[in-house]
């Protein structure tokens, strides 16, 4: 039997770390993730696992010390949040083309500047091209279940990545909510003992990391990264319907809300799906109107095919970025999923929100606003422009209007 | 495998397939299968007679190329040794000297 | 969707507001419950004005939002009246709670013309008299119980006797008078 209880999301992470008990864990503190190593430390004080805990100077030296102790066959992971991420950049890269199973618990935070401590995913979005899996949560019990879940996923043979089990910061990573949590014995069976095949403390074998790759060797190199990049999503689906035996939840790359005969579609991240769900069921509920949502919850590697064959048949969609990347056009989702869009001739009319941006909450009614506008865009076939903001304050009336030397 | 080296496994003509995870490598000390001695355009010589062993030579080369055995310089590993000069510069009796060309 | 009870706590930093409405929903969903309970973090700083809420539903809860339109608000500090229209968007058929040794009457003058029922706790008083110290928070949680009915009184006072067994193993001569303060402020916000 499951065991009901209420954690915040933070606590559910180290629970799940607890439950692991895995052999090292560096960390440096930073809001909103610090609550995890402190967690993790108290269950180390009282004797409760028996894990490494490196104190380091920076989250720079974290991740470092996390690589080497990866490289050296523990069973490694770190938390961090934000400039914490900015700060391990180049570790991150080299964790990853070292092809080392890693799990780090980002607690998603906006990146300074301006100083802001509230969630939004300009730092993990910012990390989508360093080769890490990521992994996103809607509520707290979705981050705990991604997190028994990212060992055996970075461990498999054919894989060999470290993975970034994220959350919203504050939203789900200090808000309580119920959650259901599996047994110890249970959570210990299916993360398993890690066994290495190769690993620099094993006396039996000679072995260098991370040598000098000019050239002649480094396009070979980042080839054989993308195949582990692809080969990750059988392996993610393979550990959800394992994870789905034991507990009967159910994960894959998306979750699709009420997407059977949905006409207009939301296509987010994060913990704002939760309250996505609760407007779809207010206009089904009251209007009959037809519409759903696309919860993206792999984002590394990227569902493409997938996702384009469930937005086949919608009207329109939105696509809502939590996150710039200053192309001065779509957001990181926006820009990926409209290729996928466009790639597999899907006709919906498609524009690109920004929201939520340094911890903006997000409403149920904005998503009405949404929706009506999902609506508007079918019947009219006029689409705002390539973007368009959700909760900005602005003293234009149209947001997003082409530049005067390009009207044609 | 023994006298397999492990430019006889992977080289530039290995395809992506061939190349090892995280272009780890499953041997030690490879760099002497390297020799860079091939690369020198001017060469130390070690006067024994001048030699003090005093053994300033033997930490400043980037090379490893100046051999100790208990407590004594040997002759330059002439197989590693790139000819940057440091050794002859750090020497305080002049007992290294550089010749041109190898 | 309104069989969710929302509520909005306006308090200062270092009161103790978060850490009720983190009370209210460990309570709650000992009896039970689907809850939430979370901070609103701004600047944190002692004294600075602090909004925590909390959602408490007998079916599963997926908003992630701030509450807007709560059902009840309890205010922990009467001084932020002045600065916070604390009844903004509170549902008239709900309820305003006030640490407050005034009258009602006098606080609802306060309250932007809020057509609801106010209701006011001498937090203060209860518990100086009940633990010879100012903690404000678990009066004002009782009140709340008190006054919202998300859970009746006796399971409420039986978990809140088990979490202070709980919380207070160490110093068992403290959980009769924090049992006496929830007592006292349930009866005072009838």
């Amino acid at each position: 039997m499951a065991v009901r209880e209420r954690l915040s999301g933070n606590e559910a992470v180290a629970y799940a770390i607890k439950q692991i008990n895995p052999d090292v864990m560096p960390a440096f503190p930073i809001t909103p993730s610090t609550e995890i190593p402190q967690y993790v430390a108290n269950y180390i004080a009282n004797g409760e696992i028996d894990t490494e805990f490196i104190h380091v100077e920076s989250e720079h030296s974290a991740m470092s010390a996390t690589i080497g102790a990866s490289a050296a066959g523990a069973r490694a992971l770190t938390a961090t949040s934000s400039c914490g991420m900015a700060l391990m950049w180049e570790e991150l890269y080299i964790a990853a083309s070292d092809r080392l199973p890693i799990v780090l618990a980002l607690v998603n935070r906006a990146l300074t500047g301006p100083i802001n401590i509230n969630a939004d995913h300009s730092d993990s979005m910012g990390a989508r091209d360093t080769g890490w899996i990521q992994i996103y949560a809607e509520s707290n019990q979705e981050v705990y279940d991604n997190f028994i879940q990212a060992f055996p996923i970075a461990e498999d043979k054919s894989v060999h990545l470290p993975v970034m089990i994220c959350q919203d910061g504050f939203i789900t990573s200090h808000g309580v909510e119920n959650i259901l949590l599996v047994e110890d014995d249970k959570v210990k069976e299916f993360v398993g003992e890690y066994e290495p095949e190769h690993y620099l403390l094993n006396p039996a074998e000679k072995m260098a990391v991370g040598p000098y790759a000019v050239s002649n060797y480094y396009m070979e190199t980042k080839r054989g990264q993308r195949q582990a990049m692809l080969n990750a999503k059988q392996v993610i689906l393979e550990v959800a319907a394992k994870f789905e035996e034991m507990t009967g939840r159910r994960y894959g790359f998306f979750e699709e809300y009420q997407m059977e005969d949905a006409e207009y579609a939301v296509v987010i991240i994060g913990s704002a799906a939760g309250t996505c769900k609760a407007a779809i069921d207010e206009i089904r509920n009251t209007t009959g109107k037809k519409v759903g949502l696309i919860k993206i919850r792999v984002f590394r590697p990227f569902p493409e095919e997938e996702l384009a064959k469930a937005l086949s048949k919608v009207k329109a969609a939105a696509i809502m970025d939590r996150s710039e990347m200053f192309a001065a056009t779509s957001g990181p989702l926006g820009a990926e999923v409209r290729a996928a869009m466009y790639q597999a001739h899907c006709e919906a009319e498609v524009v690109n929100y920004f929201y939520g941006l340094g911890g903006r909450d997000i409403t149920v009614s904005d998503f009405m606003t949404v929706y009506d506008n999902l609506e508007t865009m079918a019947k009219t076939h006029v689409v705002t422009g390539m973007y368009d903001y959700i909760g900005l304050r602005s003293g234009q009336s149209e947001e997003v209007m082409p530049p005067k030397n390009m009207e044609v | 495998m023994a006298n397999e080296k492990i430019y006889d496994r992977i080289n530039e003509k290995s395809p992506w397939q061939d190349i090892t995870e995280g272009n780890k490598i499953f041997e030690a000390a490879t760099s002497r299968e390297f020799c860079t001695g091939e690369w020198r355009t001017a060469t130390p010589v070690w006067d024994r007679e001048k030699c003090k062993q005093c053994l300033l030579c033997t930490p400043v080369c980037p090379d490893v190329s100046i051999p100790v055995t208990a407590g004594k310089r040997e002759e330059f590993d002439y197989d590693h040794c790139k000819g940057c000069g440091i050794c002859a510069k750090v020497c305080p009796f002049g007992a290294i000297s550089m010749k041109e060309g190898k | 969707m309104k069989d969710t009870v929302e509520i909005r706590w306006h308090g200062r930093g270092g009161q103790g507001a978060k850490t009720a409405a983190l009370l209210l929903a460990d309570v709650a969903f000992k009896t039970g419950k689907y809850v939430q309970g979370f901070p609103e973090y701004g600047p944190e700083r002692m004294g600075a004005p602090i909004t925590a809420y909390n959602r408490i539903s007998s079916s599963p809860i997926t908003v992630h939002s701030n509450i807007y339109e709560p059902d009840y608000v309890v205010v922990v500090d009467e001084s932020l009246l002045e600065s916070i229209d604390v009844t903004k968007g509170l549902n008239p058929k709900g309820a305003v709670i006030v640490n407050s040794a005034r009258s009602k009457e006098e606080i609802a003058a306060h309250l932007h013309g809020y057509q609801g029922a106010v209701y006011t706790v001498d937090a203060k008083s209860i518990s100086i008299k009940a633990l010879g110290k100012n903690y404000p928070n678990s009066p004002m949680l009782a009140a709340v119980v008190a006054v919202s009915k998300v859970m009746d009184k006796d399971a409420f006072l039986t978990e809140m006797k088990a979490s202070f067994r709980h919380k207070f193993a160490k110093k068992p001569e403290v959980i009769d008078g924090n049992m006496m303060a929830l007592e006292l402020a349930f009866a005072e916000a009838q």
